[in-house]
């Protein structure tokens, strides 16, 4: 009983790390990539004893910094509304991460731990709720900010995620109808099938990525778009309205930052799990290597799982850098241009996706995995 | 916009390209500054306080007052560069030289570097090349702006800066 408790509190506490740790160095690999795409070398003076560490203690620096910092009230602000509005931003971007999984199983004596913080049968519909109940946080701080530009910034995000949302939604729908399964796991363990094993052979295995292209690129573009970052950061706009946030300050300021590179990890680890293969290896059986010219290697479980858990940590990795490459690449779009791209094209191509999964799918006799 | 450009897409990936290219070439470069070749450069950045660019040899950086050899003042208290100074910044207190071939020297040169915009003038103007603006020092600074007035014995005991540009 409590070893079961144990249990669960570890594959929770294992997600809650994992996305508090990666929002905090996310700040720093934002200075360092940005810095070294535009020739620069980025944050790098905070020190402790003389000892940089290539700007890692930035991150501490920056906390100490908003903690210690005072935390204003405009006088007009809903005192309570107000208050929560960062936290519910950090929860729902903290909880999301909950159903992703970040690895098959690991057998320890007679015991079957999966590995994921939370099993649920309907991962993409919770993940998809939490995503869509972030912005209760931003539009909670726009308004009971009593301040105009927040409210601006508040409106553009509820109406950039609308237009996002729908667009992930219905982009992810392919890749729900291509494995037959609405649960994260079962979609993951799908994508290690071999792909036309009557053509290829066995040799490529069935990612989300070769099985969806057009879905992918729909729900990178809506993911990003959900993120409120750049291109899509009409709701911050820090040029023309400072965004729903103006009002705050010190560690509240930082919990919005915070949650945008929540949202960031969470949007990389579905994009992971439902086009990557999330903790699948290539050719890894859960004893071992099976290669399709014939060799095989036979792996402990325990070291399978750490190879799958390891394997999802670096394609996060990988997702997170070409999201922040997207994100110091391109300039702003304007609200109009969002909205036109939302409604426009991500919303009609994603229907047009499911369309055309389906027929392809009549026209295979449907997919097996 | 060409049809190309409407569908954002190939722009994007043109984009990322881009941007990633300098990613990555600059990313080998500090790699291969971090493992021992340090001629490897992967920023333009100059790491300011520590490293400098070099000076030209003709910047104008703080005054200093010329030294005769008995270590008085070159200055013969003309009044040339206080009169022709634009931020009158310069004042200046003539009084007798102990030595009688000498008309006079200064017994007061206080130049306020808080109003001093470096236009040279000074120097220009100065007949007995008493008063000059190589000292190399570019970073001085002072809690009030009395502590901007540099009296005649501080500017005197400035020296040139050396081949380097940098101060000595």
């Amino acid at each position: 009983m409590i070893l079961d408790l144990g249990i669960i509190f570890g594959r929770v506490a294992f997600a809650i790390m994992f996305m508090l740790n990666a929002s905090a160095i996310l700040g720093w690999v934002e200075r360092k990539q940005s810095a070294i795409m535009q020739d620069r070398i980025g944050a790098n003076r905070a020190s402790i004893y003389g000892f940089r560490l290539i700007g890692l203690f930035h991150p501490i620096a920056d906390a100490l910094k908003l903690l210690t910092k005072e935390d204003f009230m405009p006088a007009r602000a809903d005192r309570l509304l107000f208050q929560l509005a960062p936290f519910l931003s950090v929860f729902f971007g903290l909880v999301a991460f909950a159903a992703i999984p970040f690895g098959d199983v690991l057998v320890i004596g007679d015991r079957v731990i999966p590995l994921q913080a939370v099993t649920l049968n309907v991962g993409i519909l919770y993940l998809f709720a939490m995503l869509s109940l972030g912005v209760y946080g931003v539009m909670m701080a726009g308004w009971s900010s009593a301040n105009n530009f927040a409210l601006l910034g508040a409106q553009r995000a509820a109406a950039l995620m609308i237009s996002s949302e729908i667009a992930i939604g219905a982009s992810i729908m392919g890749v729900v109808m291509v494995y037959g399964s609405l649960n994260l796991q079962d979609i993951v363990r799908g994508q290690g099938t071999p792909l036309f094993p009557q053509w290829l052979g066995g040799w490529v295995p069935a990612w989300g990525i070769l099985t969806q292209p057009l879905a992918f690129i729909l729900f990178l573009t809506a993911g990003i778009a959900a993120t409120k970052r750049v291109p899509f950061d009409m709701p911050e706009g820090e040029s023309e309205i400072i965004g729903y946030f103006v009002e705050y300050s010190g560690m509240k300021s930082g919990m919005f930052m915070m949650s945008d590179f929540l949202e960031t990890v969470v949007i990389a680890g579905m994009t992971v799990s439902l086009f990557l293969a999330g903790w699948q290896v290539p050719y890894l059986a859960p004893d071992g290597f099976h290669f399709p010219w014939g060799a095989a290697v036979l792996l402990p479980q325990w070291l399978v799982a750490v190879l799958q858990v390891t394997a999802f940590v670096v394609k996060v990795s990988v997702m997170i850098f070409v999201m922040m490459l997207v994100r110091w690449t391109l300039p702003r779009f304007r609200y109009d241009q969002a909205m036109r791209l939302g409604w426009l094209g991500l919303f009609p191509l994603s229907i047009l996706n499911i369309v055309l999964t389906g027929i392809a799918l009549l026209l295979l006799g449907g997919w097996a995995p | 916009m060409r049809l190309g450009q409407r569908f954002y897409l190939i722009e994007v990936v043109q984009g990322i390209v881009l941007t990633s290219g300098h990613f990555f070439r600059n990313m080998g470069k500090h790699l291969a500054h971090a493992f021992g070749r340090k001629d490897a450069r992967g920023a333009v950045t100059i790491q300011y306080p520590e490293e400098r660019r070099p000076y030209s040899p003709r910047l104008r950086t703080l005054h200093r007052l010329v030294r005769r050899e008995d270590g008085s003042p070159r200055c013969v208290a003309c009044m040339m560069c206080e009169t022709v100074c634009p931020a009158r910044c310069i004042y200046i207190v003539a009084t007798e030289h102990p030595n009688p071939e000498i008309e006079k020297m200064p017994e007061r040169f206080d130049i306020d570097l808080g109003k001093c915009v470096f236009c040279g003038y000074c120097v220009e103007a100065c007949p007995e090349d008493a008063i000059r603006m190589d000292t190399g020092i570019l970073e001085f600074s002072s809690f009030s702006r009395r502590g901007m007035i540099y009296t005649k014995e501080a500017l005197l005991a400035l020296e040139p800066a050396g081949k380097d540009g940098r101060p000595t």
